[in-house]
């Protein structure tokens, strides 16, 4: 019977099916990596990029952006948090402050964790943060309060069709898991 | 080599002959398509009129996830298998699949696949009720307990798929007969060798994606989660990565079926054989790049969504010529209309509809009206059901002389056949109408204004589903009292299963491989 040599011809193909299927496997994983660097250079979904610094940045008198600020308070999380100015009217390459309030309502101490979102996304890449409570975790005992502050500049090459834009933040409790980090999104 | 076989349950259990394994691909996959009916009577039911009648909103929704669950992976990939499995080894002259033993391996996860995941119908909290899609975080913070089940079931029929994948690839590779070069042998099996590359391709990604979600759920990973630096939105991402290839998965392989009746019963040469190789390829190699044009609502950059709406209208160059294709054959052809050509012409005439809705889905700016409504429900239905269930009815009604010896009876499947014909449109017609003004999917309740077509698509649904009922007393008759079926039973048929081999096929074929010039 010529079964070995048909044995023998199967397995070499059968070798390369399963690599391909490994290869597949673990493309999978590889995607998420992928998915963030591909936001990171594209900006859009509305991922801003970690801390920046504000050197020799052209500001551009001319021009008016708005800037509104939004806050969200994820399911599960007893905090009061939001911004103390809806929005701001800003020059492109000027250096902003705005102030935002948390307070823990609950009796526990919990770890907050806020993750920044730009709309329209692609305005994300354009919106640099030299310090944003958002880089860290907040950690709140039981009735406290507290005063956040980030500090942005638009980068003057934001489109020109861009004259409004919306910073949004969702706080999301991480008191289960507040020891390990947030790798990305800063 | 004589035509002894095992007996009683043994020859099932243990059994790595293609044919064996093929009926029970068959079997299984019509038992799964008789459970998600059922789940869709249920569904039907509470929507014959507005307002919530006999089920809770919570069961309206397993039910729904369910209903897509069952019949995507245990109704029409498992069908589509068993074919392959009949037909590829007599088609190519090969006496079996390379690897019977991992054959009968990946048919015999299957149940317990499915016996997992119809479990979870029985556990507290109720069976997953994310939808089919699974979407993140629906399918990991908020989902029920019984959501791991879901999860391991789908990893067993991933590696099922996956098994049965491997084993058409190494077959047609180094298995066919002498003379049975790539471009000589029929579309089916040229289709299902594309299938399978498609299924190693992307049922890998599908595990990564519930893999995933198991590490979300239990062990800290936040690849979904937002708090932990993760993204919601990539798990669409994944998902679709394997889902566009997924409808492909189940459409190619009917795609093929038809590409075989239709030239039979014209009594014609397939035209255009190399292009509709090629068109079948290039379908295939465009559905990887099309995705996120299930995503066109999430908020992509505008380049984005052109990109995948130029990509996507792209697949209906190839789709356009194989349609051309099957019309071409049967252009002058000495055409008769016995049942599986029956099926045939109106999978031709049903999926071309469901391919129009599929190119209006397809542009973005419209898009954002339709997506969610019954709408995609109505497009997804008519490329499936008329589509792959049609090819598949197809299928058995062709081959069934050729399997079993014995001849269905020609009125009863042409009475079948109407049903069919008249039942499915019924049912998903009317849909497009109540997606257009604006009905959701996946809600148990709806406004007054869509009460009639609802109505209208229930009376279709429950006919549809008496009909497969009429389609199993038929191929049970069939098979007990068929006349005895010729060995070529169709005069127009061509190919070694029909010209090298006697009817009913002996358990045993190609033991010497046949000649091909």
């Amino acid at each position: 019977m010529a079964d070995n040599s048909e044995k023998e011809t199967n397995k070499p193909l059968l070798i390369r099916l399963v690599a391909i299927i490994g290869g597949m496997f673990l493309f999978a994983y590889a995607l998420v990596p992928l998915y963030n660097v591909f936001c990171d250079i594209t900006g859009i979904n509305g991922k801003t990029r970690g801390q920046a610094l504000y050197q020799n940045v052209e500001i551009d008198k001319q021009r008016v952006v708005t800037v509104e600020f939004l806050t969200n308070v994820n399911r599960g999380m007893p905090w009061e948090f939001r911004s103390l100015v809806k929005s701001i009217k800003v020059h492109p390459g000027e250096l902003n402050e705005v102030q935002f309030y948390a307070k823990n309502r609950s009796k526990q101490d919990i770890v907050g964790q806020t993750i920044p979102s730009v709309s329209p996304g692609e305005a994300a890449l354009y919106l640099n943060k030299t310090e944003c409570f958002c880089f860290d975790q907040q950690r709140l005992k039981a009735g406290e309060e507290v005063d956040m502050v980030v500090k942005f500049y638009l980068d003057a090459d934001l489109p020109k069709d861009i004259n409004r834009l919306t910073l949004s933040y969702q706080l999301f409790n991480v008191s289960d898991s507040f020891k390990f980090e947030v790798a990305t999104s800063k | 080599m004589s035509d002894h076989h095992p007996t009683g349950i043994k020859r099932w259990l243990f059994t790595t002959n293609h044919k064996d394994i093929g009926t029970m691909y068959l079997w299984f996959s019509f038992v799964m398509f008789l459970t998600g009916g059922a789940m869709a009577m249920v569904i039907r039911a509470e929507l014959y009129q507005p307002g919530l009648q006999f089920v809770e909103p919570a069961f309206f929704n397993q039910m729904t996830t369910m209903h897509g669950l069952i019949m995507v992976f245990g109704a029409v990939m498992p069908s589509m298998v068993g074919l392959a499995n009949w037909l590829i080894p007599m088609q190519i002259g090969a006496p079996d699949m390379a690897l019977p033993r991992m054959n009968n391996w990946s048919f015999w996860i299957l149940p317990f696949a499915f016996t997992m995941l119809l479990s979870s119908l029985f556990m507290e909290g109720g069976a997953p009720n994310f939808g089919w899609t699974f979407y993140a975080p629906l399918s990991t913070t908020y989902a029920p307990p019984s959501t791991d089940f879901f999860i391991f079931g789908v990893h067993m029929m991933g590696i099922s798929s996956i098994m049965g994948a491997i084993n058409v690839i190494v077959t047609v590779f180094n298995m066919r007969a002498p003379g049975m070069t790539l471009m000589k042998m029929p579309l089916f099996v040229w289709t299902w060798l594309i299938t399978a590359f498609l299924l190693i391709m992307v049922m890998p990604v599908l595990a990564g994606a519930v893999t995933m979600m198991l590490t979300d759920r239990h062990f800290g990973t936040s690849f979904f989660d937002a708090a932990g630096g993760g993204d919601p939105v990539m798990f669409q991402h994944i998902f679709w990565f394997f889902g566009h290839p997924e409808v492909y998965i189940m459409i190619l392989p009917a795609f093929g079926v038809v590409s075989e009746i239709i030239p039979a019963f014209s009594r014609k040469k397939l035209f255009g054989y190399s292009s509709m190789v090629y068109a079948t390829a290039s379908i295939a190699l465009l559905s990887f790049i099309v995705w996120a044009h299930h995503m066109f609502a999430t908020g992509m950059p505008v380049a984005g969504e052109l990109f995948f709406m130029i990509a996507t209208m792209l697949i209906a160059v190839p789709t356009g010529v194989k349609i051309f294709n099957w019309v071409a054959t049967m252009w002058q052809g000495s055409l008769t209309f016995e049942t599986p050509m029956l099926f045939s012409i109106s999978f031709v005439i049903l999926f071309t509809i469901g391919g129009f809705s599929g190119v209006m889905l397809a542009m973005a700016p419209v898009d954002f009206q339709y997506h969610d409504t019954y709408f995609v429900v109505a497009h997804f239905h008519y490329v499936l059901f008329p589509g792959a269930i049609f090819g598949t009815t197809a299928a058995v009604y062709f081959w069934l002389p050729k399997w079993t010896g014995k001849m269905y009876n020609e009125t009863l499947g042409k009475i079948h056949f109407w049903m069919s014909m008249v039942f499915v449109n019924l049912t998903f017609f009317p849909m497009h109408f109540s997606g257009l003004a604006g009905m959701p999917r996946r809600i148990p309740d709806y406004n007054m204004m869509f009460a009639e077509f609802n109505m209208w698509a229930s009376i279709g649904a429950f006919g549809l589903g008496l009909t497969q009922i009429f389609f199993l007393v038929t191929i049970i008759m069939a098979i007990r009292n068929g006349k005895k079926a010729e060995d070529k039973q169709w005069d127009g048929a061509t190919g070694l299963e029909w010209d090298a081999l006697p009817s009913p096929v002996p358990y045993h074929t190609f033991a010497t491989p046949p000649k091909v010039d």
